[in-house]
């Protein structure tokens, strides 16, 4: 490495380590504040680290609400969410991508088209067929209608495209029925991008608010970015205990992202087309 | 010998079975019941809809072009949020594009510790939007928070007399307070997108470049911008759509105020629907909105034709 560019080099560091350092002072804030005593949030100039560890904000912030109830609704939503689309979006995929039938591309092409309709479209119509349904404040409102994604199936089924359909016309001679080429030579030959969508999938529900918003009623319904903003609503200046909370719903997921990093953005960028 | 698999699928396909038709449809029926449902249906009924005024409660009432003519031509309110959203959209979106170019070109001169930087900035974009828009409602408090911490103490170390703004509560400062955020959840996602495109410039036409002599920054304006520009175009794309269909970073940090300083469009959805009880208003809202995305996207992909330079493959 030449001079120059060594001192190059340390003027780039210099640069990203100050980016990084405003990137990471919300999280050091929060985390402090969720710590500090409640007389100690109001001072000025404000105070970066705690005098003292006060943890007894998070039993205070957690026992307020039901935030327990907040996981579990939110994990469980995720969870089946996820691998409803998965399920739903690849057997269609194989469908589009391997199997002949009649109407498939005018078909593909209607999925593709609904591509273009913005969620804010759909948002007030399938509350009204959530409401219909009896769904409303249920589960049922919650997994259901998010797990039906065009994008997904428009995914999976360029990726199925690419798997040599030598593999399934051998399977066929040996007898295969098309369920088990979908289970036992598709799926397995798609880890990958099932991987990354996946995560795709389980961060954006995890993460999603709208919805939930308009879906639940009850405090037992609520998913943790619903439960975080009614406990603002009731705790607007109670801010080291909607830090803590802020720091128990954010906690999880980081702590996942930093082991697996590579997952998570290959999982947002891969398909990043699909969300913001 | 292999067959391109062009060939080979197209052998395939003389010798279908009839069978297969009823097959196919069983493995499309989940995902066609849901989409039917939660997809089809709803665009139909969004279309219907938006052709009533109905409240959930008392019978629905056609009244044609109605709910359409009075955003469009009476709505002060609805020039206002769109006025915002158009703020919101012209500033995010270069803000966006310019800083995570920035900070991928940085990344990308093999300097050490890339995979830690990279996890520092991608961070933001994985969290929870609820909860980061608590912790900026408090880093930017008037009293308390350290932004106007940071401005008092520079006020007093210069002596000049500036005074830090109510960023939540003043109507011109709650639209900056609310593009900070979008700023810092979203620059690492723009940040990798870049930086996976930079990866893909060959290395040759630096080295061409410097042979003719060119600068540092002459070689990011003619090579590194225009080799990336594909992806310029994707993210202006998507990060329009995005800024256009901006919500609960507004919703939960400002509320929308103070007096619709900061409301966007789809709030103001929201507020029809499930505040005002206005469900076809509120759906003849959704579908303006989908013409401006539309139409923005439309004039962007004709755009994109004399800015953006695509491999030629020589």
């Amino acid at each position: 490495m030449t001079r120059r560019k060594r001192i190059g080099h340390i003027f780039l560091h210099l640069f990203l380590i100050i980016g990084s350092l405003f990137m990471l002072l919300p999280f050091f804030w929060m985390l402090s504040t969720s710590l500090k005593e409640a007389r100690e949030v109001f001072t000025f100039p404000p105070q970066w680290i705690p005098s003292k560890l006060n943890w007894s904000n998070y039993t205070k912030a957690l026992t307020a609400m039901p935030f327990g109830r907040f996981y579990l609704n939110s994990f469980l939503v995720a969870i089946s969410t996820t691998a409803l689309t998965i399920t739903t979006s690849s057997l269609a995929a194989f469908a589009f991508a391997r199997l002949r039938f009649k109407g498939r591309e005018t078909l593909f092409l209607v999925y593709l088209a609904t591509l273009m309709i913005p969620f804010t479209v759909l948002l007030i119509p399938n509350f009204i067929m959530v409401r219909y349904l009896g769904w409303y404040d249920s589960y049922w409102a919650l997994i259901f209608p998010p797990a039906f994604s065009a994008f997904a199936t428009f995914l999976l089924r360029q990726n199925f495209r690419g798997i040599p359909v030598e593999l399934d016309d051998a399977a066929r001679m040996d007898g295969a029925s098309s369920f088990r080429i979908w289970w036992q030579i598709i799926m397995p030959n798609s880890g990958p991008a099932l991987a990354a969508l996946a995560i795709f999938l389980f961060l954006g529900n995890w993460n999603e608010f709208l919805w939930p918003l308009v879906v639940t009623n009850s405090a037992e319904m609520r998913t943790i970015p619903v439960g975080l903003n009614s406990f603002q609503g009731q705790y607007s200046v109670k801010w080291e205990l909607l830090m803590a909370a802020a720091v128990v719903a954010m906690l999880p997921i980081i702590i996942v992202y930093m082991f697996a990093q590579k997952w998570f953005i290959k999982g947002i960028t891969v398909t990043g087309m699909g969300g913001r | 010998m292999s067959l391109p698999s062009q060939t080979s699928s197209r052998k395939r396909s003389s010798g279908w079975r009839p069978s297969q038709q009823n097959e196919a449809y069983l493995f499309l029926l989940p995902s066609l019941i849901g989409f039917a449902l939660f997809v089809l249906v709803p665009i139909v009924g969004a279309f219907v809809l938006s052709f009533f005024k109905w409240n959930l409660i008392s019978p629905a009432q056609f009244i044609g072009l109605d709910n359409y003519q009075q955003l469009l031509f009476q709505d002060a309110v609805f020039r206002k949020v769109l006025a915002n959203t158009f703020v919101y959209a012209v500033s995010i979106v270069p803000l966006q594009l310019i800083s995570g170019l920035i900070m991928a070109v940085a990344l990308n001169q093999g300097i050490r510790g890339l995979e830690l930087y990279r996890l520092i900035y991608f961070m933001p974009v994985i969290t929870n939007i609820v909860a980061v828009a608590i912790v900026f409602q408090w880093l930017l408090n008037r009293d308390f928070g350290v932004a106007n911490a940071w401005v008092w103490q520079l006020a007093e170390a210069t002596g000049w007399p500036i005074a830090p703004p109510d960023w939540l509560n003043s109507s011109f400062w709650a639209k900056p307070a609310v593009i900070i955020l979008t700023l810092w959840k979203n620059i690492g996602f723009t940040m990798v997108i870049y930086l996976a495109a930079l990866q893909g410039v060959p290395e040759s036409l630096y080295d061409a470049s410097k042979v003719d002599g060119a600068s540092g920054l002459q070689r990011f304006r003619f090579v590194t911008i225009p080799m990336v520009s594909a992806t310029t175009f994707f993210l202006v794309v998507i990060q329009m759509i995005g800024a256009f269909q901006l919500f609960a970073e507004p919703f939960v940090m400002t509320r929308g105020g103070p007096a619709q300083a900061s409301l966007t469009i789809v709030m103001y959805i929201y507020q029809n629907a499930f505040e005002f009880g206005r469900m076809g208003k509120a759906t003849a809202l959704a579908w303006i909105l989908f013409a401006i995305i539309f139409v923005f996207t439309l004039i962007q992909t004709r755009l994109q034709r004399r800015w953006v330079h695509y491999e030629t493959g020589d």
